[in-house]
């Protein structure tokens, strides 16, 4: 058998050459000093391809035009077996490549391993940065959902600002006029035509300088024989790369990647933020104001680039211990204090979004269809403990109170009032405690158990409870007397369905204050209603569906 | 270091090497197949749309409804307009047709002399009850699973001849 592999071996090494190129590749001599420090490049090479690979599994699954991406997202996210975890590995991969490839430079940089004859594989490695960072600035409009759209802007604008070439980068971009198909489909291509094989073509660049000139080699290597890539050198490059793949697939298996609503050129109300690596650029505009900003957003990003480039030709010392290297040591501390101070500053200089807009669309959204009664009594369900004793779904952990799912197909709304009521008027011997809400109250508690069913899902588990306190809120004002809300109630007042896109959540809420200033003549009465009451009511009425289901 | 724990250290690296790149071959490999070969999606109930009246129908007459029915395709939902030869019998049930003739899919005909359903393809000819006499059609007609709810026409999946085109308990879906 073993004789049969080996003469196999030597066949296959007689017709391509690839046995005694692999044992040539893996024989490779390095200095002494090689050790665990060096890791990173092969780790940031096996993300990229981790990348390329999750990019492919979802591009067979997604549609990159405007009219279907979002959808098609959804379906991955939601349909296709495993289609989260991909999206979860492509995304969190993302954010992994960036802290490697970052690693990666900071080590070369402390080592001083750019010096001659290594100048270019340095400048080849900060184009594969940048390269990086544009796969970031590309894939974050794919989703197609406002957190992309209203990022994009931003990217869009700053590119447009750029003195003379501005307008040039706006018609590259498509971008000219406002985002829409024609950006798309230049950052789609960008992303999965242009920058994937010139990154491949600058990787085997670079892998091939790095053999050319050798495993950087320090001081204390002279003299001393050079060690075998393979096994020690390989062992600890696969162990470092295993380490990173498991944080990356804990991160995609257990963070959920959320979806927000389809991008919405119109909400004014959105509130755009860049990834979190791009969030201390995004800051440090902030210290720049008027005339000024252009040195934020062009001049200083550019200079960093060029600082970056000159490196090994500004540093032409002679090579030290790292120890010595006290400089540039110092100049990355500062780099990673001022990156972490802004980044920090960003984070807290966040507005919270709006409730509206933290929906997690990849998951189930039935309860958007669902009417203002139903969502109330979904209000009381929660205030009232229902679920200690009771499941909305079958198979959930035992429970002293019956399954809800179909108690519909059971009984009416009128024993089910009667029976919060009074329970053991309509169950003798029911341990159930009396209900303690007005009977408005619960009239809308039986609308939504009636409305709890086996084909609805868990409704109370995916209704975000600003939506159910909104209703509550609704519902207790008696709203619905003059307007309708997803096909219910009166029609002396405008529709409410579609309020998003007709006004602002500050218009609306002061409508409910000063109706009268806003809408002169209008028979809406003034509601004094408290700060959360205000902000659960509108949070709500803004994800209303566009269009009221029939 | 004796030469021994030097090879026994090699052996180690090696074999270790070899692990983990298997098990993040596995890490990849499974999900993807997972992701590419395990079908997903929430079971989808049969539906059924109003083909339209059929009240007026007269018995033994085949017409030919046409109506439009919503297909998930993926992420996509599409509606496109589709056809059934629809039969009341005698006995007041109401049978509809695939358009299709069961040889090669060419689109057939009734003909009022001599009461026939006339395929213009290779000849097929099948009666008032979709079987076949004569030509080349393997099998009778194909039918939809068929309900009628106040005198209009609800047609689910398109059943072959032999499958159950009895209705489960769900209830026609009213077109909104």
């Amino acid at each position: 058998m073993k004789k049969q592999l080996k003469k196999f071996l030597e066949a296959l090494d007689d017709r391509t050459g690839i046995p005694s190129g692999i044992r040539h590749f893996l024989g490779e001599d390095i200095p002494a000093s090689s050790g665990w420090h060096q890791v990173f490049g092969s780790v940031a090479l096996f993300m990229i391809l981790v990348q390329f690979f999750t990019g492919i599994m979802l591009a067979f699954n997604y549609a990159p035009t405007t009219g279907q991406a979002y959808d098609s997202l959804r379906y991955i996210m939601t349909e296709v077996t495993g289609g989260r975890l991909m999206r979860g590995l492509h995304h969190w991969g993302a954010s992994m490549v960036i802290v490697i490839v970052v690693l990666h430079m900071v080590q070369v940089f402390i080592w001083g391993s750019y010096k001659k004859p290594r100048e270019a594989t340095w400048i080849a490695g900060v184009i594969l940065l940048l390269l990086t960072l544009a796969y970031g600035l590309t894939g974050y409009l794919l989703p197609w959902d406002n957190r992309a759209y209203w990022g994009t802007v931003v990217t869009t604008q700053i590119g447009a600002s750029v003195p003379g070439a501005g307008p040039w980068v706006s018609r590259l971009l498509g971008s000219a006029g406002e985002i829409g198909v024609v950006t798309f489909a230049r950052f789609y291509a960008l992303h999965v035509l242009l920058l994937p094989p010139l990154t491949m073509l600058l990787i085997g660049f670079h892998v091939y300088l790095v053999r050319r000139h050798g495993v950087a080699p320090q001081p204390q290597d002279e003299g001393k024989p050079k060690k075998k890539f393979f096994p020690q050198q390989v062992f600890r490059d696969t162990l470092a790369i295993f380490v990173a793949f498991a944080i990356l697939f804990t991160l995609a298996a257990m963070v959920r990647v959320p979806l927000e609503r389809m991008a919405d050129p119109t909400d004014t109300s959105y509130i755009p933020r860049p990834e979190w690596y791009f969030l201390f650029l995004f800051q440090s505009l902030k210290l720049f104001e008027g005339p000024l900003e252009l040195v934020g957003t062009v001049i200083l990003p550019t200079l960093a680039i060029l600082a970056l480039i000159a490196t090994p030709f500004i540093d032409r010392s002679h090579l030290v211990q790292v120890r010595q290297r006290t400089l540039a040591i110092g100049i990355v501390l500062l780099a990673g204090i001022g990156w972490g101070g802004l980044t920090l500053a960003a984070v807290r200089g966040t507005p919270p979004q709006t409730a509206a807009a933290s929906i997690d669309f990849s998951g189930p959204v039935q309860w958007m269809l669902l009417k203002p009664a139903e969502l109330a009594g979904l209000h009381y369900f929660r205030q009232e403990n229902c679920g200690r004793c009771h499941n909305v779904l079958r198979g959930g952990e035992a429970k002293a109170g019956p399954v809800l799912a179909d108690a519909a197909r059971r009984h009416d709304r009128d024993w089910m009032i009667r029976h919060f009521a009074d329970p053991q008027s309509t169950s003798p011997g029911s341990a159930m405690p009396p209900v303690d809400i007005s009977p408005a109250q619960m009239g809308d508690l039986a609308a939504a158990v009636s409305a709890l069913t086996p084909e609805s899902g868990d409704l109370l588990a995916i209704t975000p409870d600003f939506v159910s306190s909104g209703a509550a809120v609704y519902q207790k004002n008696s709203c619905g007397g003059c307007h309708v809300v997803n096909g219910a109630g009166g029609r002396i007042g405008p529709g409410l369905n579609g309020l998003a896109a007709r006004r602002t959540e500050a218009w609306t809420a002061e409508h409910f204050i000063n109706p009268q200033k806003l809408s002169p003549g209008t028979p809406m009465p003034v509601y004094p209603l408290s700060k959360k009451e205000m902000q659960d009511l509108i949070s709500w009425l803004f994800t209303l569906p566009e269009k009221s289901p029939t | 270091m004796t030469i021994e724990t030097k090879t026994n250290r090699r052996g180690f690296y090696t074999q270790a090497i070899f692990a983990l790149n298997t098990l993040l071959a596995a890490a990849l490999a499974v999900p993807a197949l997972v992701y590419l070969l395990v079908p997903g999606g929430r079971k989808r109930k049969e539906t059924f749309v109003d083909a339209g009246d059929v009240s007026h129908l007269a018995p033994g007459a085949p017409v030919e409804l046409s109506f439009q029915q919503s297909r998930i395709d993926g992420w996509r939902v599409s509606t496109e307009k589709r056809t059934a030869w629809v039969v009341k019998t005698a006995a007041d049930k109401v049978i509809a047709y695939g358009p299709q003739c069961t040889h090669l899919g060419c689109a057939y005909h009734w003909e009022e002399q001599p009461k026939q359903f006339v395929c213009p393809c290779h000849a097929s000819l099948f009666s008032v009850d979709g079987k076949v006499i004569s030509g080349p059609a393997p099998r009778p007609l194909d039918r939809y699973v068929a309900q009628t709810r106040n005198g209009r026409l609800f047609l689910g999946p398109l059943r072959q001849f032999g499958e159950s085109t009895a209705t489960d308990e769900t209830n026609p879906e009213r077109a909104a």
